[in-house]
């Protein structure tokens, strides 16, 4: 503190101690400080993100591709046997990670675009519209979802556009109940209030000065809703309404390869066989739990103890 | 009771020598760290204090000083993410420092007793009064539940609480806040504690509140001949409360002297600066040519509550009005409704002598412009997302199509006219002083070039030498731009410095208005009288002449 004056100066009053850090060098502090379970999370994520883009490179066989033998077992030919029609069971769970998480990202995605426009506008305009779209968000979330998204899908048919769509409308109610009650908080603040009387527009209100702000708990509700799509999407193909054959999906090889269990007794990897895709959903589903529970620590505001 | 009081006075100008001889606390070398941007940041940096038995003092400096910490600090107490890196905190013979917690812990709420900035967020709002008043003292078993039950209430009938038997029974927001903070007052004595922290205890409240609560904790802090340290930015009041006061200033100590000496002669350069501060003021130039006029305007919120009786305000051009009254007078109602954001049930307001659309969606860009406004809390006026740059640049591209290198120009321009330097542009308002942040404020309303500026309330929240700075520019703009100022405030202190004409407020009802020089001088209005003898003179009798002055009205009124 070497700015010490015997007088006042505007500019050398005592603000905050901090230095100016570019956002890489922020993130690498916080990546040090992370707890060893939000790091293994990272690195399981990264892992899924890699398998999903690089799936043609990766996998032995081509998606779709029927080989010899049907139900073969674990061999270096195909090193987790092949399914009911002779198709190679880790090209399918390969193929399976670009599929299943790039259709729950896309939904999620949606839901989140749906959920929190509409969310951030009932919060601003608190009047008869926040009544109408709030009614209408408890009377959809009264309908259990998957029961509804049954329904929709065998009225409108199981192609991949109509799942992202019923799907995302369904989960968007969930995410506009956060947006707006996060937004609410916001949109009473001065700074809302100033740019009113400046006489900026809804949609500015609603992307410059709400959203940014509300912006913490909405990245780890992202992280929460992608699992339960993701599950919600697993459960519907397992059910044989979801992602349709010949495309590759965990839950689809699930129910394909689920009698192979009865063959534990006599070959113990056999039975495995239907657990692979089922894990692969499951282990996705912990990492991202790990770091949503590290980011959600972080922005709550909890100091750390030293 | 008025005799009672002049001893206590003269008591209070000669310390009284302790029992014992050996100081109450004795802070040696004390250096505090605390934990931000991943280094251990130095907070206070050896500071020695001394305290005796019965003695009263008082600490201020400006806010990053280090006060609060080191009142803490007397107590053993470091807040979380703040540690203690040197030195040596004696409470009584003990070394507070060097004990368990567990023992400290003992200390505190009985013998150690704290006294908070803000009573409501210290309360628990689920329990009543009473039990939390005397929770320390019956945990340390000190007394049983109905004696110390029987001893709060005597303590509230005391601190002049009203139904002293009862209020007890009330919940935390049942009360106000002067009340509450008077029961906190109740908490911290319920132990009969050798030393009390008090940690800006009326900071929070209106003048008329202030002076209450004031009284009520000077009379019990003397009455029971407890130590305290008394934590304050505001000088006028530690004049009243304190025996010697030190000032501190960037966790260093910059002198200490019994409080008539520090007030009469003050030593150090930055001292003086403080000093100086209250005799910042204005002459009232009178001007007939007026720019915005209210009349006749009544306001209420939800067609139920009429918070607004027929106000007339005219504000000339180039002038300061300042709407003056305590909190729920309807100032920042007033504000509202010239700004559009509530339209008035009855009146009207006339801008350039034409009428202005009541509500904010029929008025135009153009309108919109030349009225802006500068809220109380900076923090909050501003988006902690977007950089200086940003939220002053905004206007200018939102009224005057500003931009790339034009408006990147006009934004540095108008960071030099506030005194603030290029540096500041992408700075975002978390990196910023209080004060900092209100020049910002300031300068995003000029951006937009308004004709009027409605200020609500924008230096109360700021220590006194940041708010002279805050002043003096607002002053200065005004000159040069002949801008006229809707002045919103509760501090006669800030009226004084700032404005032409005073409108004076009570419950929604203009009581008087008029010339500056007219108002402040005899003879008031009676609410008038009571805001004015209400505000801390830099005297320290000050407060013991207005005790005397106002129990003769009660006896007189009694009689």
């Amino acid at each position: 503190m070497t700015d010490q004056t015997e007088s006042y100066s505007a500019a050398g009053e005592v603000a905050q101690l901090r230095t100016r850090r570019s956002r890489r060098e922020r993130m690498w502090i916080e990546l040090r400080k992370a707890p060893p379970t939000a790091l293994l999370g990272l690195g399981i994520i990264l892992i899924y993100a890699f398998v999903a883009i690089f799936a043609p490179w990766l996998a032995p066989y081509g998606e779709a591709e029927v080989l010899a033998q049907s139900y073969a077992p674990w061999s270096a030919e195909h090193p987790l046997g092949t399914d009911q029609i002779g198709r190679d069971i880790l090209t399918r769970l390969i193929y399976g990670a670009r599929n299943t998480i790039g259709i729950a990202f896309i939904t999620t995605l949606l839901a989140f675009a749906i959920g929190v426009s509409l969310g951030l506008i009932a919060a601003i305009n608190r009047s008869w519209l926040d009544q109408v779209i709030s009614r209408g968000v408890d009377v959809l979330m009264a309908i259990p979802s998957l029961i509804f998204a049954l329904m929709l899908l065998s009225i409108f048919g199981s192609s991949a556009l109509s799942l992202i769509l019923i799907i995302a409308v369904l989960d968007s109610t969930r995410v506009f109940r956060l947006a707006r009650s996060v937004a609410v908080g916001v949109a009473v603040m001065d700074y809302v209030e100033a740019a009113r009387l400046r006489g900026e527009g809804l949609a500015w209100v609603m992307r410059r000065e709400i959203l940014p702000n509300i912006m913490p708990p909405l990245v780890a509700e992202f992280g929460l809703r992608f699992c339960f799509v993701f599950l919600t999407i697993a459960a519907l193909s397992f059910l044989g309404v979801g992602i349709q054959p010949p495309t590759a999906d965990w839950g689809t090889m699930v129910r394909e390869t689920a009698n192979l269990i009865q063959f534990a007794r006599f070959d113990l990897k056999a039975g495995l066989t239907p657990l692979m895709p089922a894990a692969a959903i499951a282990l996705l589903t912990v990492a991202v739990n790990f770091v949503v529970d590290w980011f959600l620590h972080k922005t709550s505001g909890l100091r750390d103890e030293h | 009771m008025n005799t009672e009081l002049s001893d206590t006075t003269y008591a209070k100008a000669t310390p009284a020598p302790d029992r014992d001889g050996a100081p109450l606390l004795e802070i040696r070398g004390l250096k505090i760290e605390g934990f931000a941007d991943e280094k251990w940041n130095p907070i206070i940096k050896g500071v020695d204090l001394t305290l005796h038995r019965g003695e009263v003092l008082g600490l201020i400096g400006e806010s990053g000083a280090g006060k609060s910490t080191l009142g803490l600090a007397a107590m053993g107490f470091a807040r979380s993410g703040v540690r203690f890196a040197g030195g040596s905190v004696r409470f009584d013979g003990m070394d507070l420092l060097a004990m368990p917690e567990r023992r400290r812990r003992k200390l505190w709420g009985t013998r150690i007793t704290y006294v908070a900035q803000s009573a409501a967020a210290s309360f628990n709002p689920a329990h009543r009064l009473i039990e939390q008043t005397v929770a320390a003292a019956v945990r340390e078993g000190l007394k049983t539940e109905a004696e110390a039950i029987a001893d709060a209430k005597a303590l509230y009938a005391q601190l002049q609480l009203p139904e002293p038997d009862r209020i007890g029974d009330r919940y935390p927001h049942q009360v106000s806040g002067g009340q509450l903070q008077r029961v906190m007052t109740a908490m911290a004595m319920s132990g009969r504690p050798d030393l009390i922290v008090f940690d800006e205890p009326t900071t929070a409240l209106d003048v008329t509140t202030q002076v209450e609560v004031l009284m009520s904790m000077r009379r019990i802090v003397d009455e029971f001949d407890t130590a305290a340290i008394y934590i304050t930015h505001d000088l006028a009041v530690v004049a009243q409360m304190a025996d010697r006061i030190k000032v501190l200033r960037y966790g260093e100590e910059v002198e200490e002297a019994p409080t008539r000496e520090m007030l009469e002669h003050p030593k150090e350069a930055y001292t003086r600066s403080l000093w100086s501060v209250r005799s910042l003021r204005k002459p009232a130039e009178p001007s007939e040519d007026v720019v915005l006029s209210i009349q006749g305007v009544d306001a209420a919120y939800g067609n139920m509550v009429q918070v607004l009786h027929d106000i007339s305000v005219d504000l000339p051009r180039g002038r300061t009005v300042a709407l003056v009254g305590e909190s729920g007078s309807g100032k920042s109602t007033t504000a509202k409704v010239v700004t559009g954001l509530l339209p008035p049930s009855k009146g009207e307001i006339l801008f350039e002598g034409e009428a202005l659309p009541p509500e904010l969606k029929q008025r135009n860009k153009e309108q919109l412009r030349r009225i802006q406004m500068i809220y109380q809390m900076a923090d909050t006026a501003m988006n902690p997302r977007q950089t200086v740059g940003e939220i002053i640049g905004r206007p200018l591209t939102f009224y005057h199509g500003l931009k790339g290198q034009a408006l990147e120009r006009r934004v540095v321009e108008l960071l030099e006219q506030i005194e603030l330097d290029a540096g500041f542009y992408d700075r975002l308002p978390g990196e910023l002083s209080g004060g900092q942040k209100q020049r910002i404020c300031i300068a995003r309303a000029l951006a937009a070039e308004p004709e009027i500026i409605i200020c609500d309330e924008v230096t109360s929240a700021l220590d006194q030498i940041v708010q002279e700075g805050i002043l003096k520019l607002l002053m200065r703009l005004q000159k040069e731009r002949g801008i006229s100022y809707l002045f919103i405030t509760h501090d006669i202190a800030t009226v004084e410095a700032i404005s032409d004409e005073i409108v004076v407020m009570y419950q929604g009802r203009v009581v008087e208005q008029g010339l500056k020089d007219r108002i402040l001088s005899p003879p008031h209005a009676e609410y008038t009288e009571l805001l004015l003898s209400s505000v801390p003179e830099m005297d320290p009798d000050w407060l013991t002449h207005l005790l005397e002055e106002r129990g003769q009205d009660e006896t007189a009124a009694g009689a």
